[in-house]
């Protein structure tokens, strides 16, 4: 006992002051638990994902995924007002769910340190749009900080602790997708021993009605002026001298870029980014000759320093869409194109992204394919349907928005279309935000036909539990949703759980319930074929004897079979052998192959 | 010390964020600077997917961008034509010969481009091309394609081999090592 003691000991000791790399999101993991942080929730979303996730592999930090982001915000809210630092995560699309308890948590401020961590997406590399959340901190009068690498994700953190504490407000840290997916180096510290505040009620500061709220509205506008000091004299945002000529005011991952590309010239790195510090550009602005901004999406340093009487060069040369980069700054601001190698001489296919060999949604495609429905389609893996071959996805907006989409269609267009329509919705967005909008339906005297798919995780964002599951975030059993139950609660009478692999029962379903009158609700479940649980018995091969070239198998999208000028042709090395293509074919042409391992 | 930018590119799903995994542990050993940059999520649903590692005395942009990469590890050979113009003047690429059709090739909609290794030899390009899936297949594991290829790679670097090995060791799962370290032999001895 003494011994292992010891060894722990040795392990903890060992940690601090050592070099490790870590990806963004696991340093801003590491900063709230060096910051003393007892309280994380969280609903994944990419890029923020791996945050919580880490977060739930430190024992001192009680960790959990919450249905919504705004819940998730409100945990953290409470456990703040209870006396603990607390830190909620999010995607920029998140933070329009918790904008909500955002917009007046600014008011009531907080107890224990409150740090929002909302990560965006420019190029929109996983999501459905690029908003800006810079312009939530304005919005809200929140501050915000921005890290440029992974040891400033961790430094930034604790920073924002801080801050939140000293100017008794939640503090936002913005993070894009090369932040918070980019590994770089970060010396690790200790964790601060951080005693609870004391709980104590406080109607004026913590019970936003008009009368208090009121008050409080006062105090928010002298804490932005006391943060608009604080940003000028804080070491987040810094001066690097360095030829005159040109100045850059640039920040998060945008500075990095600037580095490269402008070398040994002058730097306002803005750590700090809202509210920003006038004086200190000013300063600077005074110092140089020319100056940039070099910023990634939208102008918003650009214009607050425009508004200053400043002239400054940015969007006019830079674009507001997709990512920066360095060979972009190159070009549009200093004239530079740098040799590259010469491209493809041909088109080279692009290769979008599919849904995986084995993947339940395939059947259930293929069934609304072959009956040409109208789909309102949602956030997941499953909005992948839209995309050839299986193209029977005809709307996505935002988590949650199939099934309203799907009543305002039959609201619109009367009860012959919505006989023709069905919203289709992930388990972990149905109970993210499509629960409402199925209350809306029954409570309206809707018809929809709702299909959850219930395959047992949350797929897109890298396998997290969520309240269908059945497991918490730490993996421990739980209470799992029951949605039959749920949604009998709600009114819906009709709701049937159906296999999307009972190619022919799950089609005679969807049949009967576009047809029968009220709301219902078909569960699609099957398991994700990336779960470790679930074993198919290995690749299949095409009988060229049996084949009749048909070509019925291609239409079920599966990237595993493949055409090789007329011959359908299995690529074995991505089968994983679960059957579907046998349940299309008509001349039971699939047949087992040879072991993966097996050599020819 | 010489700095070294490196793309991995292939299919989400064929084992690049390991490799990454790998080759910044590689890094550090070297006490170089380092940046390795991943994609997660939707594309890792079959999409093509890239990672970006930057090693050297300082790195700034954790981006290689076209015509600086001095080394580019393609998974396989339509991704490693994607990604012609990223390479260095003089940079190698090296090529599982692997063929996965995109959609738009399955669905008739686009071809897959016949020849791209002796396409890509003809702009005069330094190229290592290999049957990892095969070589990993002999290794007794057909998921160690990746560990193939970065044996190919370590060769190509002037980094010591025992550091490799060193990295490969923390990186991968006890029960998967013997394979793996098998493989990165082969791949090594390429």
């Amino acid at each position: 006992m003494e011994k292992l003691l010891l060894q722990l000991l040795y392990i903890t000791q060992g940690e601090e002051n050592m070099k490790k790399l870590m990806l963004g999101n696991e340093a801003v993991a590491r900063g709230a638990y060096e910051a003393g942080v007892s309280v994380a929730s969280a609903y994944p979303g990419t890029p923020s994902t791996e945050i919580t996730e880490n977060i739930a592999k430190y024992d001192d930090i009680y960790s959990e995924w919450a249905p919504n982001e705004k819940v998730a915000l409100e945990v953290a809210i409470g456990s703040s007002i209870a006396g603990a630092r607390a830190i909620c995560s999010m995607k920029h699309v998140g933070l329009n769910v918790a904008a909500d308890p955002l917009f007046t948590v600014s008011y009531s401020g907080v107890n224990g340190g409150l740090v929002i961590m909302v990560a965006d997406d420019p190029g929109m590399h996983s999501s459905q749009n690029e908003q800006d959340s810079r312009f939530y901190a304005r919005a809200s009068k929140v501050p915000m900080l921005e890290p440029s690498d992974s040891q400033e994700c961790k430094d930034y953190v604790k920073e924002a602790f801080s801050i939140s504490e000293e100017f008794d407000c939640p503090v936002l840290v913005r993070l894009s997708t090369r932040i918070s997916h980019s590994q770089s180096t970060v010396e690790l510290g200790e964790r601060l021993n951080y005693h609870l505040k004391p709980y104590i009620k406080d109607f004026n500061k913590y019970v936003m009605m008009p009368a208090m709220a009121r008050k409080r509205h006062l105090e928010v506008e002298k804490r932005m002026s006391a943060l608009k000091e604080y940003s000028d004299s804080s070491s987040l945002n810094s001066i690097e001298w360095g030829d005159k000529s040109i100045g850059v005011i640039t920040s998060g991952v945008a500075y990095q870029y600037a580095k490269e590309a402008f070398g040994n010239v002058c730097y306002l790195k803005i750590g700090l980014v809202y509210p920003l510090p006038e004086k200190l550009i000013a300063q600077f602005a005074g110092e140089v000759k020319t100056l940039y901004v070099v910023e990634e999406l939208e102008p918003f340093i650009e214009n607050q320093i425009k508004k200053m009487g400043i002239k400054v060069i940015g969007k006019e040369c830079l674009p507001v869409t997709g990512e920066l980069g360095a060979e972009i700054i190159r070009e549009r601001l200093l004239g530079q194109k740098p040799p590259a190698n010469a491209p493809a001489k041909e088109a080279v296919p692009v290769r979008p992204p599919v849904m995986c060999p084995g993947c339940p949604h395939r059947g259930m495609f293929y069934v609304l394919k072959k009956l040409r429905l109208n789909v309102s389609g949602d956030i997941g893996c499953y909005t992948l349907g839209a995309l050839p071959p299986t193209e029977a996805m005809d709307t996505c907006i935002c988590m949650g928005a199939s099934v309203g989409v799907a009543h305002g269609m039959e609201m619109a267009r009367g009860r012959d279309f919505s006989n023709k329509t069905v919203a289709v919705i992930g388990d972990s967005t149905f109970i993210h935000s499509g629960i409402t909008g199925l209350i809306d339906v029954v409570y309206n005297k809707g018809n929809s036909t709702v299909i959850i798919l219930d395959n047992s995780i949350t797929g897109m964002t890298g396998h997290q539990h969520n309240p269908t599951t059945g497991f918490t975030i730490k993996g421990e059993p739980t209470k799992q949703v029951d949605l039959v139950k749920l949604a009998q609660a709600v009114g819906v009478e009709r709701v049937r759980v159906e296999d999307p692999f009972d190619i022919s029962g799950f089609e005679s379903a969807v049949k009967e319930e576009i047809n029968a009158d009220g709301p219902s609700v078909i569960i699609s479940q099957r398991p994700c074929a990336l779960l470790k649980n679930v074993k198919f018995e290995g690749p299949l091969r095409i009988n060229d004897a049996l084949c009749k070239k048909c070509r019925k198998c291609l239409s079920v999208g599966c990237p595993a079979i493949v055409d090789k000028g007329g011959f359908i042709k299995v690529n074995e090395a991505l089968c994983v052998g679960c059957g579907l293509c046998t349940k299309v074919c008509s001349f039971n042409a699939f047949e087992k192959a040879g072991d993966s391992n097996e050599r020819a | 010390m010489k700095g070294l930018n490196i793309m991995l590119v292939g299919v989400g799903g064929q084992g690049t964020l390991l490799a990454s995994r790998v080759l910044g542990n590689v890094a550090l050993k070297r006490d170089f600077d380092v940046k390795v940059s991943e994609v997660h999520g939707m594309s890792q649903r079959g999409g093509n997917v890239v990672t970006y590692v930057k090693m050297g005395e300082r790195v700034y942009s954790p981006l290689v961008e076209a015509g600086e990469a001095d080394i580019i590890l393609a998974f396989e050979q339509l991704e490693a034509y994607r990604w012609l113009e990223y390479l260095k003047e003089g940079g190698r690429m090296i090529i599982n010969r692997q063929r996965i059709d995109p959609m738009p090739v399955i669905t008739g909609k686009a071809k897959y481009p016949e020849g791209i290794i002796e396409k890509i030899s003809e702009t005069g390009v330094d190229i290592i091309a290999t049957d990892a899936l095969e070589t990993a297949k002999e290794c007794g594991n057909a998921k160690a394609v990746n560990v193939v290829l970065l044996g190919i790679l370590a060769k190509s670097t002037d980094i010591e081999k025992d550091i490799w090995i060193e990295a490969l060791k923390e990186v991968v799962p006890e029960r998967f090592l013997e394979s793996n370290l098998n493989a990165f032999e082969r791949g090594y001895n390429t």
